[in-house]
């Protein structure tokens, strides 16, 4: 079993990047109040025809897709026992807990009656696929954040030093990360097995969301399988996003590349975008859709970037050994898959959507593009934050004593 | 709850039997249409686009006043939808058809929610906030409603619509089928009260069916052979008959099968009592066992280790 050692980065914290990063959440914070004081038609090209726009699409689908790392490397390093790879789990766990912080967040602004969010606790439609989403999200959340605890404890146990009026409250806090470590510790496993399960349900139902919708959803997309091409396209783009994130966040902090967890941990990526593709191609081979490929219009040519550089391409090119090896290889590789699988998401649930009646084109308006942008800046400053004072980031391999 | 390691096992064990039992009679999904709804049937031969359907339709909703005076013709030379603060539009049509003096007759559709037997926007709906009343309404309750507009999604009609500039506290708005008159003794919506050449029948849909077919019976040579709702999306409480045929004057397809049934025959089959996700739970739990004890040969699943 590899010992690890994640650690605080010690890093200057207000770097050029993350005071751009503040001034993007600014932007999104502005964009946020306008839409709370003049309604969602004041901020966006929402419509009767188009209810759901670039936040559900982006902010909610992509960002539940993208946060499949959280739970696909929990899986491998906890329950498959792969412990090789326990360095990719705490940052993977990080941006999956951020990630659907976010997602809420995102929630928060898109529907109509925020304040209202709590009600389908207590007004349960089991007829409706968006309830076991809602209810999916709303449990793993929690889980994610249980699962986050030992972290904290691990740095602030023994040492909580509250400043100011608030310090009475140090030996209680103190008391509660002790009790919640230790009861923790024995029965993460609740958790780790709960954050799987749950995934694997919200991650495929997202695609049944548009079963309801037929006469909408274009049939290059439309497809009873949906559920299903959800959950492998979200099992496929967990490790390449690890990846990403992990190359992106070790070149802005010059730490250690980790180039040898990622390398085997892409061996497996083959394989499950391989079922991917599969399922994909055989889908619209079996119903015939491949006959709207050449239209030329928005949509076909949506589904063919989507498939060739989103899937094809990305899988052709893990085959090689020698761009799994190469640490730029394998960053273009694994953002081409990350992309593809948000484009999927974009095509799903806005361009493919095509409401028979009313064919007006839908483009997010400037306000929704700022909130989305915000709320994402927002969440890469918590993470940079986050790895500054928790032990999330293993530390450049050189000072690990095994 | 003392839920140890062997217990669990039971458990997930039962569960799957249990769901290996459960595969033989597939999920069934049925119909939760009411059996005697109330419905309309526009008569599209009859309307002679007079609005005043629209305009009754605003005053017993107590709608905002409209922009245009309902008395002005002008609004018919474009084609309108209903909106969040118009449940009702009739929209003017030319087929190509002809007088004796060769003018254009123009054919006049009144467009409004068509209150489905199996709503799509009643299956999607979150909370249950929309409903489909016995008496044929589909019914929206506001007390709680997210406002996620799932429901928008869901009608294949494109009927609901959104108080999008209420920053608080917008509404789904549509036509309500007039639920609380129609409720009454004898009460029959604003707009087929309204109609002064009864272009609009109220009464059960059975009735209405039958009254539909009586008429293309009756006047082959005018009607076009078909009920526009009869069949569309799993039937639906408003019909329409008419003399053009219908994809001339607005009417979408609309595949026959109910909407719900795809989504909620896999939903149901999948998470029925919850049997996939204890079912997998088990599973993960096995193997996280089996490769606890392989790795370390501890008690503990590697769960908690650091």
């Amino acid at each position: 079993m590899t010992e690890h050692s994640p650690c605080p980065v010690q890093a200057k914290f207000w770097t050029p990047g993350v005071v751009l990063l503040a001034f993007l959440t600014g932007c999104g914070a502005v964009a946020a109040a306008a839409r709370f004081i003049g309604g969602i038609g004041y901020v966006s090209h929402l419509s009767t025809a188009r209810p759901w726009g670039l936040w559900i699409g982006v902010d909610v689908a992509s960002g539940v897709a993208l946060a499949a790392g959280g739970f696909s490397t929990a899986a491998l390093a906890h329950i498959f026992g792969r412990h090789q790879y326990e360095p990719v789990v705490r940052p993977a766990l990080l941006t999956a807990m951020l990630g659907y912080t976010f997602v809420v967040l995102g929630l928060l602004v898109d529907i109509g009656r925020s304040w209202a969010i709590w009600k389908p606790v207590f007004n349960w439609n089991l007829n409706s696929v968006l309830f076991e989403v809602a209810m999916c999200v709303m449990i793993y959340l929690h889980v994610l954040y249980i699962e986050f605890i030992p972290i904290v404890a691990e740095q602030f146990k023994g040492k909580v030093r509250i400043p100011g009026p608030l310090s009475a409250l140090n030996p209680l806090i103190e008391k509660l990360l002790t009790v919640a470590d230790a009861v923790l510790d024995k029965i993460m496993w609740i958790f780790i097995i709960a954050g799987v399960v749950l995934s694997c349900m919200h991650q495929s139902s997202l695609g049944s969301l548009m079963l309801i919708a037929p006469t909408k959803l274009h049939p290059l997309w439309y497809t009873p399988i949906l559920p299903l091409l959800f959950l492998t396209s979200a099992f496929a783009v967990g490790y390449p996003m690890v990846v990403f994130e992990t190359t992106v966040i070790t070149s802005s902090l010059t730490l250690d590349s980790e180039m040898e967890i990622l390398t085997p941990l892409t061996r497996i990526t083959i394989f499950l975008l391989g079922l991917y593709m599969l399922l994909k191609i055989g889908d619209m081979l079996y119903r015939g859709s491949y006959v709207y490929l050449l239209d030329g219009n928005a949509q076909s040519n949506s589904f063919l970037a989507e498939m060739i550089f989103g899937v094809i391409l990305p899988w052709c090119f893990l085959l090689s050994e020698k761009i799994r090896k190469s640490r730029r290889g394998l960053f273009i590789t694994c953002a081409m898959i990350v992309g593809g699988v948000v484009l999927n998401r974009i095509n799903v649930f806005l361009v493919g959507y095509r409401p028979p009646l009313t064919q007006t084109a839908y483009f997010p308006s400037i306000g929704e593009i700022l909130v989305t942008v915000g709320l994402i800046s927002c969440l890469m400053l918590v993470y940079r934050a986050a790895v500054t004072y928790l032990p999330i980031l293993n530390a450049s391999r050189k000072e690990v004593q095994v | 709850m003392n839920l140890t390691r062997r217990n669990f096992f039971r458990l997930a064990g039962a569960a799957g039997a249990a769901a290996a039992i459960k595969e033989k009679p597939a999920y069934a999904w049925q119909s939760k249409a009411p059996p005697d709804p109330y419905g309309c049937l526009v008569d599209l031969t009859r309307c002679i686009g007079c609005r005043k359907c629209e305009a009754a339709c605003n005053r017993v909703n107590l709608l905002p006043p409209p922009d245009v005076s309902f008395d002005d013709q002008r609004v018919l030379d474009e084609k309108r939808r209903p909106d969040e603060r118009t449940y009702t539009v009739i929209n003017r049509y030319y087929s190509g058809k002809t007088d004796d003096r060769d003018q254009l007759i123009p054919t006049f559709v009144k467009v409004q929610c068509m209150h489905c037997q199996d709503p799509a926007c009643v299956s999607a709906c979150i909370v249950g906030a929309l409903s489909k009343k016995e008496n044929g309404a589909v019914h929206y309750d506001v007390s709680k409603c997210i406002g996620c507009r799932y429901c928008m999604v869901a009608c294949p009609f494109e009927i609901p619509a959104y108080d999008y500039h209420n920053p608080l506290t917008p509404e789904v708005r549509k036509c309500t089928f007039c639920y609380e008159r129609i409720s009454e003794q004898g009460g029959r919506p604003g707009c087929a009260a309204i109609c002064p050449v009864e272009a609009i029948t109220f009464g059960k849909r059975s009735t209405l069916l039958q009254l539909a077919k009586d008429r293309i019976k009756k006047n082959p040579a005018v009607y076009t052979d078909r009920i526009y709702g009869e069949k569309e999306a799993g039937g639906t409480s408003w019909l329409y008959i008419s003399a053009v045929p219908f994809e001339k004057t607005g009417f979408i397809p609309v595949p026959s099968e109910p909407l719900p049934k795809r989504s909620e025959s896999i939903q149901h089959s999948l998470f029925s009592y919850l049997w996939s996700p204890i079912a997998l739970y088990g599973i993960l739990g096995g193997i996280m066992w089996t490769s606890g004890k392989k790795g370390a040969g501890e008690k503990q699943a590697p769960g908690g280790e650091k």
